[in-house]
């Protein structure tokens, strides 16, 4: 019984590990450009075939192509900004709208392209590390998801915190109209914001590729957690979705072991609906935006 | 009342049209359409809440409510299927009753969410539960729609020409009242809610529950449409309820535009026509959602407030060249 609440624990680890990746993409882009975008889901989908194209087609070195994917997700979403957000950035719902339908692009343009089958990615290595405990075990391929996810989210927490564009960022989060009179470029702290935003969904997708069926839909489920974890984390808040990304994980994973996978999403939703009921502004949010 | 006949003389018009459609179509074309008139009911039942600013994503959960509760109750107690249809969407309403409870505490983007939240909770319900819901695989042989025999004729309701015409008239008779409801006090109060809630709230409206009539009357429209659909399939499955349907309502409803009555269902008959039609014959079956994602993009970026505002645009056109004397002007105000 120990064994397998330990395993379930590690489980849930590598489930916080990618969930706050694409979680905190998400709130990032919503902080500074104000925009809630529906196809994150997709770029993650997106990381995943990058992986796929270039590490099993094209034969390239597993982390290379984890680096390329995640700069290639990170330039679509470049080019959302430039083609979608910012000519809508007066329409309050139209970023939204516009993700919708680019959701359908990416999902439709991906089908063509490499059909509707997941694709099998194997692991650059099958191996597994033990933790001194029978039956208590993560293999590599897991265990490098959490690695990258702890350095990444460090390394922007530093960015955020240290770095001058960090803080236009976040001045932008905090009051764009009074950054921008600051003289804080708002199409500036909307190329990185997105950039950032889309390169973490797309190196969680690159990731996970070898762990999860690769397929054109698998943005779906992805995108339902992360808009969870946003709100139960407050829906403007970096530490908050990192936060609510582990509790989510550690609910999720252990009702999944211990009951079913649908009983877990269905407790999932409802730990949303609760958070929504009692303090919309979740955990760690401080004003309401909608 | 003379401006009253060209108004006649063009319903007269659409009726005949609309009763001679199917016998011009293939038989896979009569499918669509029957889906498409049950689809005119669920985007004219989603704007009655959009009237009142808020934004669901848990409307087709409430088709599938009106499904799965009008499947079950004719199914399980043998009720008439016309009465259980009725029911069904009785039951989506007290549904959507029981969900302002928590939903409307909310508003804007947090609705959006916790709607979606909601509805997911109930068709995972639907899949967890192999009684009554039949789990995954869905409800099977639910009974259909009676035969109605008028004299000689006895028309039977699996053929989709005879199901078009009772979906029509179901329709329609449903159209009418959310008109009616649109245009009563009710909906200007809906209006006002939309545009200045706090002053509505101010001169005395109850805001909650005003949105909580929008959203039962919206989910009570909604489940009669579902209700159409279980007893035209007579299989029902959760999956037929998920996020895909939804986001195509959505896409209906804002490439259509939500500022007329008319709006969205000029919007889902549209893209109805491109999607099965169009699309069809060019046999590109992959790359339809691609198409419709497009048709998003550029209908929210170059024609934000939908096809509806093209309408007034060619209206004035005609109008323009019919009467040249030169008070064309007046003839806007008029209207309104």
């Amino acid at each position: 019984m120990l064994e397998l609440l330990l395993q379930t624990g590690v489980n849930a680890v590598y489930a916080a590990s990618y969930m706050a990746l694409i979680a905190v993409g998400l709130v990032l882009i919503f902080g500074v450009m104000g925009v809630i975008n529906f196809a994150h889901g997709e770029l993650y989908m997106l990381g995943a075939y990058s992986v796929f194209f270039f590490y099993v087609e094209q034969g390239l070195n597993f982390f290379l192509a984890v680096a390329i994917g995640m700069v290639f997700v990170g330039a679509v979403g470049l080019l959302m900004e430039r083609a979608l957000f910012r000519p809508l950035r007066d329409n309050p719902l139209g970023g939204l709208i516009a993700s919708i339908g680019l959701l359908l692009c990416l999902q439709s343009a991906v089908t063509l392209g490499f059909g509707v089958r997941s694709k099998n990615v194997n692991p650059p290595i099958q191996k597994a590390v033990g933790f001194g405990i029978d039956g208590v075990s993560v293999p590599l391929q897991r265990l490098y998801v959490v690695i990258a996810a702890v350095a990444l989210l460090v390394a922007l927490w530093l960015f955020l915190k240290r770095s001058r564009f960090g803080w236009a960022l976040r001045a932008t989060a905090q009051d764009s109209e009074a950054a921008a009179l600051q003289g804080i470029s708002l199409n500036q702290t909307s190329r990185i914001a997105m950039f950032i935003g889309a390169g973490l969904a797309g190196v969680a997708g690159a990731l996970t590729a070898p762990i999860v069926p690769t397929e054109p839909l698998m943005g779906h489920g992805v995108i339902v957690t992360a808009f969870i974890i946003i709100i139960v984390g407050g829906i403007g808040s970096l530490e908050g979705a990192v936060v609510a990304a582990v509790l989510y994980a550690f609910v999720h994973t252990f009702v999944t072991t211990f009951f079913d996978g649908t009983v877990a999403d269905i407790t999932g939703l409802l730990l949303m609906l609760i958070v929504l009921v009692i303090k919309p502004t979740g955990l760690f949010g401080t004003k309401e935006r909608a | 009342m003379p401006n009253r006949l060209p108004l006649l003389l063009g319903a007269a018009a659409l009726a005949v049209a609309l009763i001679l459609l199917p016998h011009q179509l293939s038989f896979s074309q009569q499918e669509v359409l029957v889906f498409l008139v049950i689809n005119v009911l669920v985007v004219a039942s989603y704007r009655l809440l959009t009237l009142t600013g808020e934004w669901s994503l848990g409307h087709v959960v409430m088709v599938g409510v009106g499904a799965y509760a009008s499947a079950l109750i004719s199914k399980q107690f043998g009720v008439w299927v016309p009465l259980s249809m009725v029911l069904g969407a009785a039951v989506a309403g007290v549904v959507a009753f029981i969900l302002s409870f928590p939903l409307f505490r909310m508003k804007g983007f947090y609705f959006l969410i916790g709607s979606f939240a909601a509805g997911e909770v109930i068709r995972l319900c639907w899949k967890k539960f192999r009684y009554p819901f039949g789990g995954p695989k869905g409800l099977k042989s639910i009974p259909g729609f009676p035969d109605i025999t008028i004299g000689e004729t006895t028309f039977a309701f699996w053929n989709a020409v005879n199901f078009y015409y009772l979906a029509l008239i179901v329709v329609a008779v449903a159209l009418v009242f959310l008109y009616r409801i649109e245009k009563s006090r009710l909906g200007l109060t809906f209006h006002a809610l939309h545009w200045q809630d706090k002053l509505a709230e101010s001169v005395g409206v109850n805001a909650w529950r005003m949105r909580m009539t929008a959203f039962v009357a919206a989910s009570f429209f909604a489940g009669l449409a579902g209700a159409l659909q279980a007893h035209y399939l007579t299989t029902i499955n959760p999956t037929m309820f998920d996020v895909e349907p939804m986001v195509y309502v959505l896409i209906w409803v804002i490439v259509g535009g939500t500022a007329t009555f008319y709006g969205p269902i000029l919007g889902v008959v549209i893209l109805t026509v491109i999607n099965e039609i169009v699309l069809r014959e060019l046999g590109v079956d992959q790359a339809r959602p691609l198409f419709l994602g497009a048709i998003l993009i550029l209908s929210i970026l170059f024609l934000p407030k939908g096809l509806e505002s093209l309408v007034p645009k060619i209206g004035g056109l005609w109008k323009r060249r019919n009467k040249d004397d030169g008070n064309s002007p007046g003839g806007e105000t008029e209207k309104a």
